[in-house]
């Protein structure tokens, strides 16, 4: 594989690691704890929002994060026919 | 079938299955003690990863904490699974790609200097030890309560059944066993708290069931769950009421901690390609958060369920009499993690918040809380009890009790048989060894560490609560920052990640001894251990974090005025940051 594709491989690699990570941090540390009171008024039972993104959503979500992130790499890896 | 019968029967029959594994997995060379061969499915690898992260911590004690706290405690929940999604994206793939055994290894080839190398052994070493005490005091708890054995018997029994698998099968033989561990454990955290959850709100799911409506009351479980402890005087379960600051300074330590922890990195070697690597991550935090969603919901069920059972009449009914005490309560009370003390004379039990008292307690003149103390750690182990589940319940706890506390020791005691052995004696002291005498020295070096890990069980030093923190601390402000930048930047050189190292361990270390005591000795430390002593209001549990961010600045500034990387490190870095080319295991 030549450097040029290498690094083209490498900036979509980092650039959708930022973007999941961005989602991470929004989930747990915005929703699940700062961003709490902007979602009080939205009634979960018994509670709110920001309640159950602390004890649910947010782990919910990193699944979702973790498996989205590896199947755009295992297609970025073909793409760049860098898979094994 | 008398209870104790039926524990022995789950517990021996767990136990059983265990060494039959181990006698089919051998190891029979240093590919199969380190790494299982690299020939683990990735979805059994993340069920392995499962039994081995989710500790005794995480089993007998964090639906405990969340009952304490409520809302406040949901750091562990997100600290501990969020930690997955930075392994997944950051760690595993290149770790798998460079294809060794140890993340000394990686640090010490990636850095190319045998001081990286001794450094991250010796973080390895204080965060694996401090680590695997808690474990074995965990097995410990289990056995003297289910087993009716005093603890320090229970303690030699968990060790020889460890030294059999561990000893014998290495990574091989603990991933099996984890596998089956994992079962163990799960069907006992979720069984009884899917009973619970239906008596409580008639829905099955407990993730559903905490959001649920509470059958007796008709309003929402947790609406319920705040009106009745505020009317005892306690915080709302729901609520914040601690510093935000810190919340999200400790959530993130325990993120970036989890990533750095070896024996959970060490996993992800034993996979065949760099994308099983990412789905093994995947299907680890799947099998962890089976677990972590129903943790929530256990807590506020139990301490519901504690409270009803205290207040039989309701809160303004007559409270329960000592005399009336249900099994639990005896059995429990027998351990001393629970004590009750009748401190008016009176024969029943009140259970209020002291510090702010509820009307009643005044009006009727009561003399104090009389449930002087409750443990968080027996919250889980007594749950199908308190809920009055059947007998076969109860085994089932006690066995998964065990299978959590085994599955993480077995974990940790490779990664410390493996930084001795591979790190120490083959990559440093002596690099002729053949693979023969290093699987020896791995196997003794493995018995050494249960040896040591029994004898600190059975003396264990006051603090290891403290020490797995510290433990934690230490993970997120050494390993993590080094391993990243190994892979995310490829002009990181060796001074500047030693320096980063030391600078984030040296600063962790202090900050946690300036309030806790120099190695925890009492009346050591230098500020009093409160929010108004601390730097900037950082509490030292939450310091891992702060501590990883001056390992990257140190790491960073020293670069700059140092020799550049060499050309081959640069090759090795572009070589790990694409799959093509892992192949099979790879050694020196």
């Amino acid at each position: 594989m030549s450097d040029k594709s290498t690094d083209a491989y490498w900036k979509a690699n980092v650039r959708i690691i930022t973007i999941c990570m961005v989602i991470w941090a929004l989930v747990s540390f915005g929703f699940g704890i700062v961003l709490r009171p902007l979602l009080a008024g939205i009634p979960v039972g018994g509670t709110d929002l920001g309640f159950w993104f602390a004890q649910q959503g947010s782990m919910l979500t990193f699944i979702a994060l973790v498996f989205y992130y590896r199947g755009y790499m295992n297609k970025l890896d073909r793409e760049f026919g860098v898979e094994e | 079938m008398d209870q104790f019968v039926i524990n022995l029967i789950f517990v021996g029959g767990s136990f059983a299955l265990y060494i039959g594994i181990a006698i089919w997995a051998r190891a029979g060379s240093t590919a199969d003690f380190y790494a299982a061969s690299r020939g683990v499915n990735p979805i059994v690898n993340g069920a392995a990863t499962a039994a081995d992260w989710m500790s005794a911590a995480s089993f007998i004690s964090m639906a405990g904490l969340i009952a304490a706290v409520g809302y406040g405690n949901s750091t562990f929940l997100m600290g501990w699974t969020g930690g997955y999604v930075i392994l997944a994206l950051l760690l595993a793939p290149y770790l798998r790609k460079f294809g060794r055994f140890t993340v000394p290894d990686f640090i010490g080839d990636r850095f190319y200097s045998q001081t990286a190398r001794l450094v991250a052994v010796i973080s390895l070493l204080v965060m694996s030890i401090t680590y695997v005490i808690g474990q074995m005091t965990g097995a410990a708890v289990a056995f003297s309560r289910f087993l009716e054995v005093d603890a320090t018997t229970g303690l030699f029994i968990a060790s020889a059944v460890v030294f059999c698998y561990a000893v014998l099968g290495g990574m091989k033989g603990i991933t099996y066993t984890q596998l089956a561990q994992y079962v163990v454990l799960i069907i006992a955290y979720t069984i009884p708290a899917v009973f619970i959850s239906l008596q409580l709100t008639g829905n099955p799911l407990p993730q559903l069931g905490l959001f649920s409506t509470h059958t007796a009351t008709g309003q929402p479980l947790l609406q319920t769950l705040n009106e009745v402890l505020m009317e005892l005087g306690f915080n709302d379960y729901t609520g914040n009421h601690g510093s935000t600051f810190n919340m999200v300074l400790f959530t993130l330590s325990l993120m970036i901690g989890t990533a750095g922890l070896p024996h959970v990195i060490i996993r992800f070697f034993t996979v065949p390609k760099v994308a099983d690597a990412r789905t093994s991550a995947g299907w680890a935090l799947v099998f962890i958060a089976l677990l972590y969603t129903v943790a929530p919901a256990v807590g506020a069920m139990a301490r519901l369920n504690i409270i009803t059972t205290l207040y039989p009449d309701g809160l303004q009914g007559e409270p329960l009499a000592f005399d009336n005490k249900p099994d639990w309560m005896l059995n429990w009370e027998r351990t001393g993690l629970l004590r009750f003390e009748d401190k008016n004379g009176d024969g029943l039990i009140q259970y209020y918040n002291e510090a702010n008292p509820p009307a009643r307690a005044i009006e009727e003149g009561w003399e104090g809380n009389e449930m002087v103390l409750f443990n968080n750690d027996i919250l889980v182990l007594a749950n199908p009890e308190i809920a009055q589940l059947p007998g076969w319940v109860i085994g089932l706890i006690a066995a998964g009790g065990h299978a959590a506390a085994l599955s993480t020791a077995a974990g940790l005691l490779l990664a410390i048989s493996s930084a001795v052995s591979h790190d120490l004696i083959k990559s440093m002291i002596n690099p002729g060894i053949s693979e023969k005498g290093e699987l020896l020295a791995a196997r003794i070096s493995m018995a050494f560490a249960i040896a040591l890990a029994t004898y600190l069980g059975l003396n264990p030093p006051g603090f290891a609560a403290q020490v797995v923190a510290l433990a934690f601390g230490l993970a997120a402000a050494s390993l993590f920052p080094a391993i990243m930048m190994g892979i995310f930047s490829k002009k990181m050189n060796s001074t500047g990640a030693i320096a980063g190292m030391i600078v984030g361990l040296g600063s962790t270390v202090l900050y946690i001894f300036t309030y806790l005591g120099w190695f925890f000795i009492p009346g050591t430390n230098m500020l009093p251990n409160t929010a108004d002593n601390w730097l900037f209001g950082i509490s030292p549990l939450s310091f891992g974090a702060v501590g990883a961010m001056l390992n990257f600045i140190a790491a960073f500034i020293v670069m700059k005025i140092s020799a550049p990387v060499p050309k081959e490190i640069e090759e090795l870095v572009e070589s790990i940051r694409v799959p093509k080319g892992a192949g099979v295991a790879v050694d020196h």
